[in-house]
C-alpha cells in the first residue's frame, strides 16, 4: 500500500491504495465521489474524464500514484457550491444533451476542456474533438448543441 | 399553464441532479456487510467440462465462498426461463434447451457461466477466478449462421437435429408459390442483418441481497422496469411475489438488452442467501459484450412479386435467425412474432408469406434489441422496393408511392390480420424529400464528383408497432400537502418520464410541475405492477394509466368539491385545476380539495379520507403503428471505400408528440443507432475456434460523434385512433429507418460502377473489395 495526496474540487485528499488503483477507483471508491462513471476496460468511452491540473484525463488512463500532489477537478466540483450550474452543465440541460446520462459527466469535462481551448467552437470541429467520449443514447445531435451552446456562454459570462 | 402542458418541449427534471454527478447507478452505491463478486466464465466455443478443482482458488486472500453448477443442481434452483412458445405450423413446440444458472458438463458459447467466486473486495474475487483449475476437452463449434444449419455443422443440442430450434412458417407456402409462378416481375435480395450487441453505456452491475428475517431475495439492478425483472426471478425462485424485491434506481442505458433478468443476477441473489450477507458485482466491459443478449444476425433471402406496373402481388421472406447457443426470455420470439407484425410494413400486398428458421449456434444468445424484429422488416422490405423499382425501370419513391397503403383504406388489416389504425405514408414520404432535398440530389452529386467521391441517396420508409405488453398501472396520489403523486409501472432509464408524464398529468389536473412527484416502476415494493419500458409502449402504456388514473381523481375530488362549495355535483366544473360552482362562482383549487380529503370533518358523511386513485390500463389486442421516412445521403470514396454519411433527414409519425424535445432526442439516439448497424457495429466470432472477437470498443465499433452528422428530423402527427392520448410510440423508428436508408444511399452511389449488394456493415474494407469486384 501506498499513500497518495491530492486536491480533489479544492478539498485535501489522500489514502492509502495498491500500485494497481487506478485514479478513477481511487475517486469512485475511495473518495466516494461517484459521478465519475466507468464505461469501459479500454479507455474508449470517456465516461470517466475528468481534469487532472486543468486539462481533461480519463481517469482509467493513470494510476492513482501518479496523481500525487496534482489538482483534480471531477463532475461535483463545476456547479457553484450553492447548486447553481456552470453554464456548460445549463446548457446540457437547456440543449437535452443527456437522455440516460451515464456519459454524461465525461462529456461535461470534456466540453470544459474544449471550451477551454476554442472558446468560439463550432459543431465541426466539437464532433472531433469528442473522439474520446461515447454516448449511446443520444446520436451525438443535442450533445453537440449543448457543447457549442456552453462554450459560447461561457464567453458571454467570461 | 399550457406551457407545461403536453406538446410542450418542457425541458427534463431529472437533468440537474445528473449533470452535477448526483446519479445513483448502482455501481454508486454499497450494502452494509457487502461481498464482491467475480464469474468464471468459458474460454471455449464448446467444449466439455472434464474437472473443476476450487481448491487453490479457495485459498487466495480474501475469499467467502465458491460456488458451482454442482452447488445450484444440489440446491434444486431451477432453469433459466424462456418466456415465449413458438411453434411451427404442424403445431410442434420448438426445442427449448434446459439453461441453468451455472453449467457443470458442457459449455456452448464463449462467456457461458460456471462458477461465482464471492471475496472481500472485486479485485480479490477476480484474483481467485483465475486461480480455479478446470479441464476441458474442446468440441467442434458452429457460430456462423449460414452453417449453423449444415449437415456437417457441430451438433449443439442431441434433441434438436440440425440445430434447428424451430422452424415458424405464417401459412402454408402454396398460395405464395402460385403467386410467383404468374407473376411478371420479380425483385429479389438476399439481406445479412448482422449481429449487434446493444450496448448501454453502463456496464453489468448488481447487488443481490437476503432479508433472512423476511425471507425476501433483493436484487439491486440496472433494468427496464423493476416488475419485468421480477417476473423472470420468480420462475427461477417460485416464491410469494413479496418475497422478491427488485430495486433499479438510475440506469446507464437500456435498448432491450437490460429488461432481460439474466443468470448473472440469479446467481448473485442466490448467493447473498446462501451467505446472508450483500454481494455485488462489478461486470465490466468485456463482461456486458459477451454475457448480454446479442440481437439481429438474420439472413435472408427475400422476393416481391410485382404486377406489370409495379404493384407488389406476393412477398416471400425466408430467414434463418440465429438465437444463440441457448433461448434467452424472448429469444425466438423477436424474429417470429415480433418481427411478423409488421411483415410487409407500409405497402398493400395481398399475399406474404414468411418462413424464420431459429438456428442454435455456438454464440451468446439473442433478443430484443431496440425495434427487436421491426428493423429487420424494414430492411427486408425497404431493401426490395429499391431492388422492384430496379426491376421495374421505376423511381425508388415513385414505386413506394404506389405501394403505400393509402390513407382512405384505414384502419387497414395487413396481412398479419392486425389492425393498422392510422398514417399518412405517401404524405410523410413527401414531407421528408423536402426536408432532404431530394431533388437537389443532382447539383450536390456533381459536387461530390469533383472531388473524386460518389454521392448516393437512399430511403428507408418503416412501420413500427409499439405498445409491448398490453397493460399498464397508474396511480395518483394526492397528498395532504396538496401536491399529488404520480406513479406507474414504466420505468425511465434516459426517456425524460419524470419530465412527461408530469405533462401527462398537469394537462389534466392543472397543477403546477412541481407540485407533483413521480415516482416509477423502480422498485417492486413501492410500484408492484406494471411491465416496464420497452418497445416504445410508455408513452401509450403509462402515459395512458396516468391519465386515467388523473381522471379519477377529479371525478372523486369533485364530490368533495360539491361537499366544500355546498352545491351539487351537477353544478361543479373542473377546469385549469380549479373546482368552480357554476351557482354561486365560488371556486376551490384541487389541491385544496386535496387537503380537505385527509380531514375527516371536511369529508361528506361516510365518505373515506384520501384522494388516491389507481387504475389499470388495458389495450386489449391493438398495437399502434408509428411509421416514417428516413433519408440518408452518403458519400463513398472510391478510393477507400469509405462511406461517409453526410446528410441525414427525417420525419415520423408517433402520433400526438407529448413533448418534441424528447421526441427528437429519441429519434436522434436510434437514428445513431441505426447509422451503426450499416456502418460500423458487427459482432465477430473466429470461424475456426468460435472466438469471440468482439469483447471490447476496440473491437465493436459504437458510432462516435464524428460519424453521425447533424439529424435533420421533423415529425407528421397523425393522431393515434386507438388510444385517447393519440399517441404512438417514438424510440425504435430510427433503428428500422436508417439501415435501409443507408444501404441503399451507398448503393445508389455506387451503382454507376456496378456494384449492386452490399452486406452490412459497409466496412471500407466490404466495399472497396466489391468496388474492386465490379470494375
Amino acid at each position: 500500500m501506498t499513500t497518495v495526496s491530492m486536491t480533489v474540487n479544492g478539498k485535501k485528499v489522500s489514502g492509502d491504495v495498491e500500485a494497481r488503483t487506478l485514479l478513477v477507483e481511487f475517486i469512485r471508491e475511495h473518495l466516494r465521489l461517484t459521478g465519475t462513471h466507468v464505461g469501459c476496460d479500454t479507455s474508449q468511452c470517456g465516461a470517466c474524464t475528468i481534469h487532472v491540473d486543468g486539462i481533461s484525463v480519463k481517469s482509467c488512463t493513470m494510476l492513482a500514484v501518479q496523481a500525487e500532489g496534482a489538482a483534480i477537478k471531477t463532475i461535483e466540483g463545476v456547479a457553484d457550491a450553492d447548486g447553481t450550474l456552470h453554464p456548460m452543465q445549463a446548457a446540457f440541460q437547456e440543449n437535452h444533451g443527456l437522455q440516460c446520462g451515464y456519459c454524461t459527466p465525461g462529456m461535461v469535462m470534456t466540453a470544459l476542456d474544449i471550451a477551454r481551448r476554442i472558446p468560439d467552437v463550432d459543431s465541426d470541429t466539437v464532433r472531433h474533438e469528442l473522439e474520446g467520449n461515447l454516448c449511446r443514447c443520444t446520436g451525438y445531435e443535442n450533445i453537440v448543441k449543448s457543447i457549442v451552446a456552453g462554450a459560447k456562454s461561457m464567453q458571454v459570462e467570461g | 399553464m399550457e406551457k407545461f402542458g403536453i406538446g410542450q418541449p418542457v425541458r427534463r427534471v431529472e437533468d440537474v441532479r445528473l449533470v452535477t454527478g448526483q446519479g445513483t447507478y448502482t455501481d454508486d452505491y454499497n450494502l452494509e456487510g457487502q461481498a464482491f463478486s467475480s464469474f468464471l466464465r468459458s474460454p471455449y466455443a464448446h467444449a466439455n467440462i472434464l474437472s473443476l478443482d476450487t481448491n487453490e482458488a479457495t485459498k487466495s486472500p480474501g475469499v467467502i465462498a465458491i460456488f458451482t453448477g454442482k452447488d445450484v443442481d444440489a440446491d434444486g434452483m431451477n432453469d433459466m426461463p424462456c418466456m415465449v412458445a413458438i411453434k411451427n405450423l404442424q403445431g410442434d413446440p420448438m426445442y427449448a434447451p434446459r439453461r441453468r444458472p451455472l453449467v457443470s458438463d458442457r459449455v456452448r458459447f464463449v462467456g457461458d457461466l460456471i462458477a461465482i467466486v464471492v471475496a472481500e473486495t472485486s479485485v480479490q474475487a477476480r484474483d481467485a477466478v483465475e486461480l480455479i483449475e478446470i479441464e476441458y476437452e474442446e468440441l467442434p463449434s458452429v457460430v456462423d449462421t449460414g452453417k449453423s444449419l449444415n449437415s456437417d455443422a457441430a451438433q449443439i443440442w442431441p434433441e434438436a437435429d440440425g440445430n434447428l430450434c424451430v422452424h415458424f412458417e405464417n401459412k402454408d407456402r402454396s398460395e405464395i408459390e402460385e403467386i410467383f409462378r404468374t407473376a411478371p416481375k420479380v425483385a429479389k435480395v438476399d439481406l445479412v442483418n448482422n449481429r449487434l450487441i446493444g450496448s448501454p453505456m453502463e456496464p453489468r452491475v448488481a447487488i443481490g441481497d437476503y432479508d433472512a428475517i423476511s425471507g425476501t431475495m433483493i436484487l439491486y439492478a440496472p433494468s427496464q422496469g423493476a416488475n419485468r425483472m421480477h417476473t423472470t426471478i420468480s420462475k427461477v425462485f417460485p416464491l410469494e411475489p413479496e418475497k422478491i424485491r427488485v430495486i433499479s434506481k438510475d440506469t446507464g442505458g437500456g435498448f432491450g438488452v437490460r429488461s432481460k433478468a439474466y443468470a448473472e443476477l440469479m446467481m448473485l441473489m442466490w448467493a447473498a442467501k446462501q451467505l446472508n450477507q450483500p454481494v455485488k458485482w462489478q461486470g465490466d466491459r468485456f463482461e456486458s459484450m459477451v454475457s448480454d443478449n446479442h440481437s439481429r444476425d438474420n439472413l435472408t433471402h427475400a422476393e416481391l412479386a410485382l404486377d406489370t406496373e409495379g404493384r407488389a402481388l406476393g412477398l416471400k421472406i425466408e430467414t434463418i435467425a440465429s438465437v444463440g447457443a441457448y433461448l434467452s426470455e424472448m429469444g425466438p420470439g423477436i424474429p417470429t412474432y415480433n418481427g411478423r407484425r409488421v411483415t410487409g410494413t407500409v405497402y398493400k400486398i395481398p399475399s406474404v408469406y414468411q418462413s424464420v428458421k431459429c438456428a442454435f449456434s455456438n454464440t451468446t444468445p439473442t433478443d430484443s434489441y431496440r425495434g427487436a424484429g421491426r428493423p429487420e422488416a424494414a430492411f427486408i422490405m425497404e431493401r426490395l422496393m429499391d431492388e422492384a423499382a430496379e426491376v421495374m425501370g421505376l423511381d425508388p419513391v415513385e414505386i413506394r408511392h404506389l405501394n403505400f397503403v393509402p390513407e382512405e383504406e384505414f384502419p387497414y388489416i395487413n396481412s398479419q390480420n392486425l389492425e393498422i389504425d392510422s398514417g399518412a405514408f405517401s404524405e410523410t414520404l413527401s414531407l421528408a424529400l423536402e426536408k432532404a432535398d431530394w431533388s437537389g440530389i443532382d447539383t450536390r452529386r456533381a459536387g461530390s464528383k469533383k472531388n473524386g467521391k460518389l454521392r448516393g441517396i437512399g430511403v428507408g420508409y418503416f412501420l413500427e408497432s409499439s405498445g409491448g405488453r398490453p397493460q399498464e398501472e397508474g396511480r395518483i396520489r394526492m397528498e395532504a400537502d396538496g401536491t399529488a403523486t404520480i406513479m406507474v409501472g414504466t420505468f425511465s432509464h434516459g426517456q425524460g418520464h419524470a419530465t412527461a408524464f408530469r405533462q401527462i398529468a398537469h394537462d389534466t389536473l392543472g397543477l403546477p410541475l412541481d407540485k407533483m412527484n413521480f415516482i416509477d416502476g423502480g422498485d417492486t415494493a413501492v410500484v408492484s405492477f406494471g411491465h416496464g419500458t420497452g418497445g416504445s409502449r410508455s408513452s401509450q402504456m403509462g402515459g395512458m394509466a396516468v391519465l386515467l388514473a388523473s381522471k379519477k381523481v377529479i371525478v372523486k375530488g369533485k364530490a368533495i368539491a360539491s361537499h366544500l362549495l355546498q352545491t351539487g355535483e351537477s353544478k361543479v366544473e373542473f377546469a385549469n385545476g380549479v373546482y368552480t360552482s357554476t351557482d354561486s362562482g365560488a371556486s376551490i383549487s384541487i389541491s385544496e380539495v386535496a387537503i380537505a380529503a385527509h380531514d375527516p370533518d371536511k369529508l361528506p358523511d361516510g365518505m373515506e379520507t384520501g384522494l388516491d386513485e389507481k387504475e389499470r390500463y388495458d389495450r386489449g389486442e391493438l398495437f399502434n403503428y408509428p411509421n416514417g421516412a428516413h433519408i440518408a445521403e452518403v458519400e463513398v470514396d472510391p478510393e477507400t471505400g469509405v462511406v461517409t454519411v453526410d446528410r441525414y433527414s427525417a420525419v415520423d409519425d408517433s402520433g400526438v408528440i407529448i413533448n418534441p424535445m424528447l421526441f427528437h432526442g429519441q429519434v436522434h439516439g436510434a437514428i445513431a443507432q441505426g447509422i451503426g448497424q450499416a456502418l460500423y457495429e458487427h459482432t465477430v466470432y473466429d470461424d475456426d475456434t468460435g472466438q469471440f472477437l468482439s469483447g471490447s470498443f476496440m473491437d465493436y465499433c459504437l458510432p462516435r460523434a464524428s460519424m453521425i452528422p447533424d439529424l435533420n428530423v421533423g415529425s407528421n402527427e397523425v393522431r393515434c385512433k386507438t388510444n385517447e392520448l393519440g399517441v404512438k410510440g417514438a424510440g425504435e423508428g430510427g433503428c428500422c429507418g436508417a439501415p435501409p436508408a443507408v444501404v441503399n444511399a451507398a448503393l445508389d452511389a455506387l451503382k454507376e460502377i456496378g456494384v449492386t449488394d452490399l452486406a452490412m456493415p459497409l466496412t471500407p474494407m466490404r466495399v472497396w473489395q466489391a468496388i474492386q469486384a465490379a470494375k
